[in-house]
């Protein structure tokens, strides 16, 4: 007997018939082939979230991301006149990699008032013109005005800042994130900017990963530890349904409730929950009060907990119900291999107590985090065995068929020759 | 000298938990046997409550350096509260090889 609502049609996946409600193939997943398709087909020209404007506090700030899977690396700036603007992080002298450290592969941030190559000194302003040419009378009729560097499209939405390497794609941002994206908008997300940012390599594809977190299925049990035992049984007897799921084109959403924040029986969580007042949900006293927008928890339902939402390809966010966010990021770096960035975002603690609920919601999300991870890469080692090939899939998994259908349908449109990607709609 | 308030002298022989990073934090809770995070846990977990008490009379950016030892100190409490909860170990269980590092935490 269902605790929650489905759709008329009986199951929230029949409710979207393009996904069907087969077993699915995981060969997207295992495949070197399938992946170099991925690369060309889904991050290079779509919509990818890199970061948020606080992290471009003043003029000069910048920060260098690497898009492994496009095999480039950009930069962003916050330029003279106050924009935000995006460069291919590449020297147009001899092709140096413009922006870094002392390794060129990790990413760096910091201020500056122009880029200067480390290799012969050229020297670039904020707007990304080339100002400066060592030994320029050396060159042969060289005009610095062809030289600047190769931008990137940028867009910021609530914030978020994101670049698409296709220079042809002119869909706007926020038509890309359609009806999902413009329902968050309002939420406050520049009101919390005390932020916990955590990364991980993970031995697996990165759609796996995805899977692993936008399904609360494997909940109860994988995670059955996190909770005394007590509140463990109750949770595996229940299983686990959403409260909705919601499909816009590639995007998704699932919407869950979440009895833990603050819980009915205090016995039911650790006695360090009990005293900070904070747990996996965060701190049980909101810092903030909240609108929510029309996104976020759809069912209006009053047990309601979280909403994780997909933007596809690789940019999740998470709204909790106690006032805080989550952004997830999924870049990979082979067929088999990613990196996972959690970020948690909070409005900033105004007294030790409440710094301390949220270091315990963070270091929460830690230990989660921890075992999700881990559980990949045993996945990824059985799926290349190919021993099976098809895999069923319930109805709280939803969410996983849109992923999977969704980056099948972006190689296929790549295959085909559509110069841009066809925005799946439904 | 001591690295807490003389309302803390307590806790004082886990002063070595007094750890600024995260990072820091959580290797020496990796580097720790079950016997020595029950102690400083069974030594800190009762004080919490008057920990918060004694850091809430400051602003939290204006921390004298004996109640920053302190928050520090509690900050290595929440780490350690899995292993002494939940664990039993000081490792996440079924984590094995994976490993997952902050790269951007609170400035204080
Ligand atoms: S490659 Fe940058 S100045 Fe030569
Ligand atoms: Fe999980």
């Amino acid at each position: 007997m269902p605790h929650f609502a489905k759709p008329a049609e009986g199951s929230w996946t029949e409710h979207y018939p393009q996904l069907g409600t087969g077993p699915v193939s995981y060969e997207d997943s295992i495949s070197p082939e399938h992946y170099e398709l991925e690369r060309r087909a889904i991050f290079a020209r779509t919509w990818l979230n890199v970061g948020r404007v606080e992290q471009l506090p003043r003029v000069g700030s910048y920060f260098t991301k690497e898009i492994d899977a496009a095999r480039t690396s950009i930069v962003v700036v916050r330029s003279a006149d106050d924009q935000v603007r995006a460069y291919y992080n590449m020297c147009r002298h001899r092709g140096n990699k413009l922006v870094w450290q002392d390794y060129p592969g990790e990413e760096t941030n910091g201020t500056c008032r122009q880029f200067t190559c480390k290799y012969h000194g050229w020297r670039y302003s904020l707007e990304g013109d080339l100002t400066f040419v060592q030994q320029e009378s050396e060159f042969f009729d060289l005009d610095k005005d062809d030289y600047g560097l190769a931008p990137v499209r940028v867009e910021t939405w609530e914030g978020f800042i994101f670049v698409n390497l296709d220079a042809t794609d002119t869909t706007p941002l926020r038509e890309y994130l359609g009806e999902l994206g413009r329902g968050l908008e309002g939420y406050p997300f520049d009101k919390m900017t005390q932020v916990y940012k955590y990364r991980a390599e993970v031995g697996s594809n990165w759609k796996l990963f995805i899977d692993a977190f936008t399904e609360f299925y494997h909940a109860p049990v994988l995670h059955a530890k996190q909770a005394v035992s007590a509140e463990s049984q109750k949770l595996q007897g229940f299983g686990y349904e959403a409260l909705a799921y919601k499909i816009d084109g590639p995007h998704g959403m699932v919407s869950s409730w979440g009895g833990m924040s603050p819980p009915k029986d205090l016995d039911m969580v650790k006695p360090i929950e009990r005293v900070l007042h904070s747990g996996l949900f965060g701190p049980w006293e909101r810092a903030i009060e909240i609108d929510l927008p029309p996104a976020v928890n759809p069912a209006r339902h009053r047990a309601w907990g979280i909403d994780s939402f997909l933007f596809f390809p690789n940019f999740m966010v998470l709204i909790w119900a106690p006032n805080w966010y989550l952004t997830y990021h999924y870049w990979p770096t082979s067929y088999n291999t990613h990196i996972f960035e959690g970020t948690c975002y909070f409005v900033p603690p105004r007294n030790a107590r409440e710094r301390l609920q949220q270091e315990l919601a963070a270091v929460t999300f830690k230990e989660y985090s921890l075992q999700d991870g881990n559980t990949l890469e045993a996945t990824q080692s059985m799926l290349e065995s190919r021993a099976v090939n098809e895999f069923p899939l319930g109805d709280q998994e939803i969410m996983l068929r849109l992923l999977h259908h969704t980056a099948r349908e972006y190689v296929a449109d790549y295959q085909r020759g559509a110069p841009t990607p066809v925005a799946i709609r439904s | 000298m001591s690295t807490l308030a003389a309302d803390f002298a307590d806790l004082e022989p886990f002063s070595e938990w007094c750890l600024e990073f995260e990072r820091e934090r959580y290797a020496k809770r990796l580097s720790s046997t079950m016997p020595e995070l029950q102690a400083f846990y069974d030594a800190a977990f009762p004080r919490l409550e008057a920990a918060m008490e004694y850091l809430d009379q400051y602003q939290l950016d204006a921390l004298p350096d004996d109640a920053k030892h302190l928050l520090w100190l509690c900050y290595s409490l929440v780490n350690v509260s899995f292993p002494a909860e939940v664990w039993r170990q000081p490792y996440v269980p079924d984590s094995g090889a994976a490993r997952i590092n902050v790269i951007v935490e609170p400035a204080v």
